[in-house]
This record gives C-alpha cells, sequence and structure tokens, in this order.
C-alpha cells in the first residue's frame, strides 16, 4: 500500500510555532530543549498511518446542534455551518480521513471536568464532532459559534472564539491539530497562542472565513475553513 | 472565499495550516469520556489488543514529566505500531484482534499514567532494508505543546536488535538514546509490563524525532 518510495514534503518548523514560545507561559517548561533527532530516511513506521473508514461514526457525530441530545433540545448561540476541504499541499483532496473538532459552548464555556469559568454549561450543548470527508476532501460540521473566554496567562488573556480541529490525513506524518479563529475577530491579533506562530501569513491559514453562498438564509451561517497537509511525493528514481 | 493558503505561492505548493496546541480540553474532542462526555458509538482508545490477537500480550504504561519536573496531567498520547509480525494494520475496526493504532491519557489525578493494551511489535524493516527493533510510534499532545512531539518507544529486553537498529544508531549520544528504552516489570496476570517515561524538557529529556 505504502511503498518505500513515498516520502512527504518536509513539515517547515519555521512555520508552525516553537515548542519555546515564552509569550504562551505553559510552553515554556513543556518544550524540548534538545533538537529534534531527523529521520534522514523515513520508514514504513512513518509513511503508513491508520485509515478509519470502518469506524461507525453515530447518527448525529457531526451535527452538534443535534448530537448531545441526540435530536431532543437545541444549544443557544449562533447557528453556523463549518465546512471545508482536506487538501494535501498539491492541491490534491484528501478523501476517507477523519477529521475531528471540539469547542466551548456559545457563552465560553468548555463541557470538560477541569473547566469551572463562570458561564454556565448549557444542557444542550455537548461540543464534540467528527466525520470523514468525502471522496473530494470535503467535510462539514452544524453547530454554533463558540464564545471568547478568559484564561490566566497575561492578568487579562483572552482567548477568540476558536474551534480545535485535529486531521490525520494519510500518514501519521501528516497528523495535524489546529485551532479555526472567526475571521475579523478582534481577540486574534491579542491571543498569546495565536501569536505562537511568527509568520503573519500562517496565522492566515487557521482563520476561518464567512462564506455567505453556502450560508442558509433564515437559518444559519457558514464559515469555510480548509485543512492542508503535507503533501506525498513520490520519488521515481532509486540511489545508484 | 479561500483561505490564502489554498493558492499557490511563490514556493509552487500549498503551505500546511499551522498547528496550535491541543489545550487542556482535548479530551472533550479526542477521548470524550476522560472529559465526562458520554461515549459515542465507537471510541479510539486505548486497548489496541484483544485476547485473540496474536503475539505476546503486553501492557505499556508511563507518566508525562515537564522541565519542572513535574507531571503533565493533561496530556493525550497517540500510538501506531506493527503487529507480532511487523505488518502495520492500518485498517481500524474495534472488531479487529489486534489494531495499529490507539490513543491514550494521563490520568487528572493519581500517579497520572498512561497505558496501553496492546502486543508487542515484530521488527519493521527500514528503508535501507535492515530491520529496525520493535518499536511503538508515540505522538504526544498537550496544553503548552505547540507542535506534538513524535517519538519511539523500544523494548530493554531486545538488547541485539536495539543495538543494530538503524533509527537508534542515528542518535549519536548513547545516553540519550537511553531515553527511549521501556523497562520490563512485572505486570498483572499473564500480561507483561513495560515502563516509559516521557520526558519533555531537562534532565533526561526523551528524544523527539522530525520525519
Amino acid at each position: 500500500m505504502h511503498d518505500e518510495k513515498t516520502r512527504f514534503v518536509e513539515r517547515d518548523r519555521n512555520w508552525h510555532p516553537p515548542a519555546y514560545a515564552p509569550g504562551y507561559k505553559t510552553s515554556v517548561a513543556r518544550s524540548p530543549q534538545q533538537s529534534l533527532v531527523s529521520m534522514q530516511s523515513p520508514s514504513v513506521s512513518e509513511i503508513g498511518g491508520p485509515d478509519f473508514s470502518g469506524l461507525r461514526m453515530g447518527r448525529y457525530d457531526n451535527d452538534l446542534l443535534l448530537n448531545f441530545t441526540q435530536g431532543q433540545a437545541l444549544p443557544v448561540g449562533e447557528r453556523i455551518i463549518m465546512f471545508g476541504r482536506v487538501i494535501d499541499q498539491f492541491g490534491k483532496p484528501v478523501p476517507n480521513t477523519l477529521v475531528e473538532m471540539w469547542q466551548a459552548n456559545a457563552g465560553g464555556r468548555y463541557r470538560h471536568r477541569n473547566d469551572n469559568y463562570l458561564a454556565p454549561l448549557d444542557p444542550n450543548f455537548g461540543g464534540v464532532g467528527r466525520t470523514l470527508t468525502d471522496e473530494q476532501g470535503w467535510y462539514r460540521f452544524r453547530t454554533i459559534k463558540p464564545g471568547p473566554y478568559p484564561w490566566p496567562n497575561d492578568p487579562n488573556s483572552w482567548r477568540p472564539a476558536h474551534i480545535h480541529v485535529s486531521v490525520m490525513g494519510p500518514s501519521i506524518s501528516t497528523r495535524l491539530i489546529t485551532q479555526m479563529y472567526f475571521e475579523g475577530d478582534p481577540l486574534i491579533p491579542r491571543c498569546p497562542i495565536v501569536n505562537t506562530v511568527n509568520d503573519p501569513d500562517a496565522v492566515e491559514t487557521m482563520i476561518g472565513r464567512l462564506d455567505m453562498a453556502h450560508s442558509k438564509p433564515m437559518d444559519c451561517l457558514a464559515y469555510r475553513f480548509d485543512l492542508v497537509v503535507r503533501g506525498r511525493l513520490q520519488t521515481y528514481f532509486e540511489n545508484q | 472565499m479561500q483561505q490564502p493558503n489554498t493558492q499557490s505561492t511563490s514556493e509552487l505548493i500549498l503551505r500546511e495550516t499551522a498547528s496550535q496546541t491541543a489545550g487542556p480540553y482535548v479530551h472533550i474532542g479526542l477521548a470524550p469520556s476522560v472529559a465526562g462526555l458520554p461515549a459515542r458509538d465507537e471510541e479510539i482508545w486505548n486497548r489496541m489488543a484483544g485476547p485473540e490477537a496474536e503475539g505476546e500480550p503486553i501492557e505499556v504504561v508511563g507518566t508525562v514529566i515537564d522541565g519542572n519536573g513535574d507531571l503533565v496531567r493533561d496530556a493525550l498520547i497517540e500510538a501506531w505500531q506493527a503487529d507480532a509480525k511487523g505488518v502495520y494494520q492500518p485498517f481500524f475496526d474495534l472488531r479487529n484482534a489486534f489494531n495499529s493504532f490507539g490513543r491514550t491519557a494521563t490520568t487528572f489525578e493519581g500517579s497520572s499514567e498512561w497505558s496501553l493494551q496492546t502486543i508487542k511489535p515484530g521488527p519493521v524493516a527500514h528503508a535501507s532494508g535492515q530491520p529496525m527493533a520493535p518499536h511503538i510510534n508515540l505522538s504526544i499532545f498537550a496544553r503548552g505543546v505547540n507542535v506534538h512531539l513524535q517519538t519511539r518507544l523500544y523494548f530493554d529486553d531486545e538488547t541485539d536488535a536495539n543495538a543494530h537498529c538503524p533509527v537508534l544508531s542515528r542518535i549519536e549520544s548513547p545516553t540519550r538514546r537511553q531515553t527511549l528504552i521501556a523497562s520490563r516489570e512485572a505486570g498483572d496476570g499473564d500480561r507483561v509490563r513495560y515502563r516509559f517515561d516521557i520526558r519533555l524538557q531537562g534532565d533526561g529529556e526523551t528524544v523527539f524525532f522530525d520525519f
């Protein structure tokens, strides 16, 4: 399935946030000080990855408006569609790949035993979704727009509204977890976690765009968020 | 409207979407029952091998430790390993006797150990054709970790295979090489246990790979 001639476009470590980003205080004691050890020639251990097309999904797994109550009641908040395509660096769609997401409710509170923010839980909102991309790499969730919330970093740090997004891609080499922010949010440039990313163009890759064409009149707005994972290279010439 | 990274750049390829920390609430998305949410029909978790799986049943446990020596209690770990014959089984199905992929997390209280119930993997061939010593590939996600860390767990009772592994040999420092070796302990029942503590920073810092 994955032959030894496959490899992936090198991950640009200057594009991604560095491990040590002191503006985000928790990274200080959790960042390795030694250099990463490069695998000069990836093996089947790095080239392969899990295929989740056999994972049985629940009826509402990609619908956060309905999944916590199994369709019994609706959560509070701005109804949105979050959708996009998973493609690789060559623009090729990544089909049948697992996309998972989690988020706070409209008040900025997570349904997690460690979150004790003042804002209340919404009895009709869980905050987790998952889906597989289709043959063209498209995915889609229905949810509510999460609220911003304060967190202990600087004396008054706030997270912009965001949805955590996890994508597998075809290999453990393409594995990626990121966060989608909402176009135009004034909290984005003030966020210490956003600012772990040094390149402003890289920050742009994490911003979901309002897409009126895909909104539903009298129902919900739509945000488009494409995910780009590392591209697969085929090498046709072996070392002689 | 498209995001800028979906248009061609001067480098003729698209740029990868940038990584962000998985944050303290990663469990909601990837381990809902740990967060306190109801489990869905099927969840990806830490029982990679059932009793019918071929090979030696093992348990792998460990902690994640930060640069202050404190336990990292909100880490999520993904595992990817070959079966007992050294073959990866990519098609994930909870009805399989063995799945190559699993997830686990450190615990909020107590000893904060992560654990995997699996079988000991067989040796897998390196690109060079040489066998790599049996290993489990681990990815670590946590609050404060901006891009997930990638490491490998090897076994201390594979001295000979470890000595000849082309990947372990790439690590120049013998001291650092040792950070990838799990130690065998007496386990519960018939399951052998291996311990593998992951040190994110400082003394005994685990080797992390770029690939």
